[in-house]
């Protein structure tokens, strides 16, 4: 085997070294990874150790192995979830049948689409939160963004493995490709609409690891019952370290609010948290209102053709299918949801598989307000009357049935004009987006000191103090 | 459903809109796709992704005749969407779904003829067209980005361009995407069948390597490439020739009388009278009240009620009509009333002003092409009765040549009165979609009898009628009647699906054009394969599309 494709440098359980053809692949692809890691990984720390969690197997000895590494030296492996046996597929027209360990090619098409749709999402957000290291709150915290930035940079090679792996010459190309579209670049942006937009602050980063990425989870959920096991059993394996990037999001955002009740507390509470150098809660709720919109984009149409083939042949069920739902076929069901009619909101009924993005979406909406009650049992403990609340789903959305039409926050229709004329009220506007600036210039490097806006966290990683030199920051 | 009406105006589009900003400065128009998708023509569906049906059709059939003849100046048009990410998904699959088989050819008709009219204009008129595909051009998308001269695709990574209507809905392209890949792009068969079996579609490089599109270019330049090169068009065009103002084309007004089942549309010079218990319709052109105008200036005074003009664009609006909106009227009996010699006289000062380059005039000649292609294409019976008083000349002896069979009245006594006559129009101005003129296709097979249809001046008799291969049947005068009326009672009693498949394939004898392949395979294979189970039974794919259950196929090929 190749010096920079073998066992020891990409940790793997799908027997790399017998594998010529997916050696061959990525042989080819890795350089090109280690390129674009380079020039679009986190800006200005390529050379520093970083205390990082490296999964080498996929048990739970093998998946949190923990050490200095430099990143650009992190060894991304290859891993599926343990083989289920005789696994059957659990829902649609072929259920009950056993599942794909090759791709079918009636479906070959469909599942690179899939597949590629949710690759690229991975090295996008590596790309959106490239700049953030300079601006990092604490130690802990920049430890935290590289060991999100580095699975993410994990979870594009599962993709890719499956690429390579399933999809020949078309794979490969794709697999390429994935490498060569960037966030935010109008000449070849990312595909999906919430991954081109900047993340150009911590406040932004902790709420896209909390909603963004929730998004991914549930995807994931909803990939791991594939009835194309390879699929089944990658997503399967990411879930795992997709759950720390939302303790992340949660412990992140929890702990902006801890220091801003602190804050009003100390102001007492009528006083301006924004003087005292504290992110204010109206601008938290703008943040919240931001991307949790986006990410409910993310899930596609409400009524979807699409959806419910996916459903239909197999490919991608329903978050916990088998544990949640009792009937698998979703036949001769319907799923009652707001629509747009003649412009007015309505209540129809809709097959149940064309609701499949809905029904994705209501879990997701649930899970997402389970933080946010956490947050707000931290105003109450500090005996803050205010609470944060999940904008309706109809808010700001550009995707689906109300996506050409404009509600309040609380969900009421109004014009594209009063929204244009409020918008400043509900979304971070260009005065919020230059205080938060005005917060984070100055990076906090020192291990064990925290930024003014942002409580220290309750504990440091696998047992190291918070006060651990997560960076081995190099200032010369 | 409404009837389908075809008149429409810049100022009244819902989806399209005509930009004639720089049109002046540049000669280039852009014409922006943006469908309201809350405004289909029927309801049931929702034109989502800028998908288009009958309505979103017609008006791009009006801006490309307005185009022609109220916009000299204009001598490109850029095709683009007023969409992000999107172009065009094509014709709307739920209205394809919902809509009965005889709307869902009349549709694939109407927006055939439509995309060869924006061929035409640039082959005859001068008129270059670009699809700046700025956003993914999917089925009927990407089947006007392909009627279109030049195809610019923009590069972002997942602008594409495809034919998924194979895989996706188990029916065929219905503009002519397949005939256009390999018979005007020339794109190798096997690469083509890659392509209409790939639902995703080709994007970036490959689709420039194989042929697909003729130019990728990055997002951040794609408009200042599209602008340059359709302003290098516009420079070479020959239209730039085209000098003065545009003639505004004013609507054909019509009024309709009678009860329903027996509704008479009257036009200033055409006349059809439906009457659907006996499922035939009476079809009359009358000829010129007035002399030609015989110049240029006389031309754009007379403008639109230029009798040569007027009656063509009244009977296509006719044709149009009894196409859509009278489905069971399979017969159509053609009858002309006026002075054969008024209408030579016509034709003749038109030719004369098209060959004095008068761009106008010309843009009129092509435009009654059209309309006699139209009637060519129609899948009802025509009958032309050439009796006392007609004026089957000249361009409306095309009208005759056009109709299944010509029956002329053998009357000694009113001899005189009962004559067909040729002019210069017959004999190379308005070739059919095979590229012959209607004559060169009749005789066929003694090309010396067109010939001696040209040397031939002044009108001919019946007798000589029927021997110089013009007339099917001549009845005698006091038989007339009868036979005229047991013909026409006979064919409407005739299956109209055989009809159909029969006229259609004898009425384009000779060679095959891309045109006649178009509508040859669409009414053959198209037609065919829509009311076949696989597409759309109980289990069809286009039927089941967008529905939770996925299609069941008959396995066995046919």
């Amino acid at each position: 085997m190749s010096s920079v494709v073998n066992d020891t440098k990409i940790p793997n359980n799908v027997d790399l070294a017998s594998d010529k053809k997916l050696q061959r692949a990525l042989e080819q692809w890795q350089p090109s990874f280690i390129d674009w890691w380079l020039q679009m990984g986190p800006e200005g720390f390529q050379k520093d150790d970083v205390w990082l969690r490296t999964a080498v197997g996929v048990d739970s000895e093998g998946w949190a192995n923990f050490g200095y590494v430099k990143m650009p030296d992190y060894r991304w492996g290859i891993f599926l979830a343990d083989e289920v046996k005789d696994r059957k597929i659990g829902f649609g027209d072929e259920m009950g049948k056993a599942v794909w360990k090759e791709v079918p090619g009636e479906h070959r098409n469909t599942l690179r689409r899939l597949i590629v749709t949710q690759g690229d999402t991975e090295p996008a957000s590596v790309e959106q939160q490239r700049l953030l290291g300079l601006t990092c709150p604490s130690v802990y915290d920049l430890r935290n963004l590289f060991q999100v930035n580095v699975e993410e940079g994990r979870h594009l090679w599962a993709m890719v493995y499956l690429l390579h792996s399933h999809f020949g010459r078309d794979g490969r190309e794709e697999a390429e490709a994935l490498l060569q579209r960037r966030s935010g670049d109008s000449d070849k942006p990312r595909i999906l609409g919430a991954f081109n937009e900047p993340c150009t602050n911590w406040l932004s980063f902790f709420m896209f690891t909390y909603f963004t990425d929730r998004d991914g989870k549930y995807q994931l959920l909803a990939l791991a019952e594939s009835a194309f096991d390879p699929l089944s059993r990658t997503t399967r394996f990411m879930l795992t370290e997709e759950a720390h990037h939302m303790f992340v999001g949660e412990t992140g955002v929890g702990r902006v609010i801890e220091r801003t009740a602190q804050l009003m507390k100390e102001a007492g509470l009528s006083g301006d948290v924004r003087k005292l150098g504290g992110i204010d809660l109206p601008t938290i709720q703008k943040y919240i209102n931001l991307w949790y919109s986006l990410s409910l984009d993310l899930f596609g149409g409400e009524v979807s053709s699409n959806a419910a083939q996916f459903f239909a042949s197999g490919l991608k069920g329903r978050a916990h299918e088998e544990k949640e739902f009792a009937e698998h076929t979703a036949l001769n069901q319907t799923y009652k949801m707001n629509v747009m009619r003649e412009g007015k909101l309505a209540e129809e009924e809709v097959p149940l598989r064309n609701a499949m993005n809905e029904v994705l979406r209501d879990s997701y909406v649930v899970d997402c307000q389970r933080g946010l009650n956490k947050w707000n049992r931290t105003l109450e403990a500090a005996g803050i009357a205010d609470r944060l609340t999940l904008p309706s789903r109809r808010f700001h959305r550009h995707q689906g049935q109300f996506g050409e039409v404009c509600f309040t926050p609380d969900g009421s229709l109004i014009t594209k004009d009063e929204f244009a004329a409020r918008r400043g009220e509900w979304l971070p506007n260009e005065a919020d987006e230059l205080f938060l600036q005005s917060l984070m210039t100055k990076p906090v490097y020192e291990p064990g000191k925290m930024a003014n806006w942002l409580a220290p966290p309750a504990r440091g990683i696998k047992e190291k103090p918070i006060d651990y030199e997560y960076v081995r920051y190099d200032q010369a | 459903m409404d009837p389908v009406r075809f008149d429409t105006h810049p100022d009244r589009y819902r989806h399209w809109k005509l930009d004639l900003s720089e049109a002046a400065a540049s000669g280039v128009a852009r014409m922006i796709l943006d469908v309201k998708d809350d405004l289909g023509f029927a309801p049931g569906y929702v034109l989502k992704l800028n998908s288009y049906d009958i309505g979103v059709d017609i008006e791009l059939a009006d801006a490309i005749q307005r185009i022609r003849f109220e916009h000299p100046e204009v001598r490109a048009i850029v095709f683009t969407s007023g969409k992000d990410r999107i172009f065009s998904s094509g014709a709307n699959i739920y209205m394809l779904g919902t809509s009965t088989h005889a709307f869902k050819v009349n549709f694939c008709k109407f927006t055939n003829e439509t995309r060869l009219h924006l061929e035409d204009a640039s082959r005859e008129s001068g008129i270059a067209s670009i699809a700046a595909l700025n956003g993914i051009a999917s089925g009927g998308g990407y089947e006007l980005a392909l009627a279109c001269d030049e195809i610019i695709l923009q590069e972002d990574g997942s602008t594409a361009v495809s034919l998924p209507e194979c895989p996706l809905l188990a029916v065929l392209p219905g503009t002519g995407g397949l005939t256009r890949l390999v018979d005007k792009r020339k794109v190798r068969r096997d690469l083509a069948d890659v392509f209409s079996t790939l639902a995703e579609g080709v994007r970036g490089k490959r689709a420039q390597e194989w042929g697909l599109v003729d130019q990728v270019v990055a997002r951040s330049k794609f408009a200042e490439t599209v602008k340059a090169r359709a302003e290098a068009l516009a420079k070479a065009s020959s239209r730039v020739s085209a000098k003065g103002a545009g003639l505004p084309l004013l609507p054909v007004a019509v009024t309709r009388s009678g009860e329903s089942g027996k509704l008479t549309s009257t036009y200033e010079f055409v006349t059809l009278a439906i009457d659907e218990t006996t499922r035939v319709a009476q079809l009359t052109v009358r000829g010129p009240k007035s002399a030609p105008a015989k110049s240029g200036a006389e031309l754009r005074e007379k403008g639109c009620s230029n009798w040569i003009f007027q009656a063509f664009r009244e009977l296509d609006d006719a044709i149009l009509d009894l196409r859509f909106n009278y489905l069971t009227v399979g017969t159509v009996v053609v009858r002309t009333a006026g002075d054969l010699e008024s209408v030579r006289a016509h034709d003749a000062a038109l030719l004369t002003l098209v060959n004095e380059g008068d761009w106008l005039a010309k843009e009129m000649l092509l435009h009654l092409r059209r309309v006699l292609k139209r009637v060519d294409l129609t899948s009802r019976s025509f009958f032309a009765l050439v009796e006392e008083g007609s004026c089957f000349s000249g361009c409306l002896l095309e009208l005759a040549l056009a109709s299944d069979r010509v029956y002329m009245k053998d009357d000694e006594d009113k001899e005189d009165d009962i004559r067909v006559a040729t002019s210069a129009m017959c004999f190379g101005s308005l070739p059919m979609s095979n590229g012959l003129t209607r004559f060169q296709t009749r005789f066929l097979h003694d090309p010396k009898m067109v010939d001696a249809m040209k040397g031939r001046e002044g009108p001919l008799t019946t007798r000589e009628a029927v021997k110089a291969g013009i007339v099917t049947i001549a009845p005698d005068g006091i038989d007339w009647d009868d036979e005229v009326r047991v013909a026409i009672e006979e064919r409407a009693a005739m299956s109209p699906d055989a009809m159909t498949g029969m006229e259609a394939s004898l009425r384009f004898a000779g060679p095959e054009t891309m045109e006649t392949k178009i509508f040859g395979r669409l009414s053959a294979w198209q037609n065919w394969i829509f009311t076949r189970a696989n597409a759309t039974g109980e289990k069809g794919a286009l039927t089941m599309y967008g529905k939770p259950e996925r299609a069941v196929f008959d396995w066995r090929r046919a």
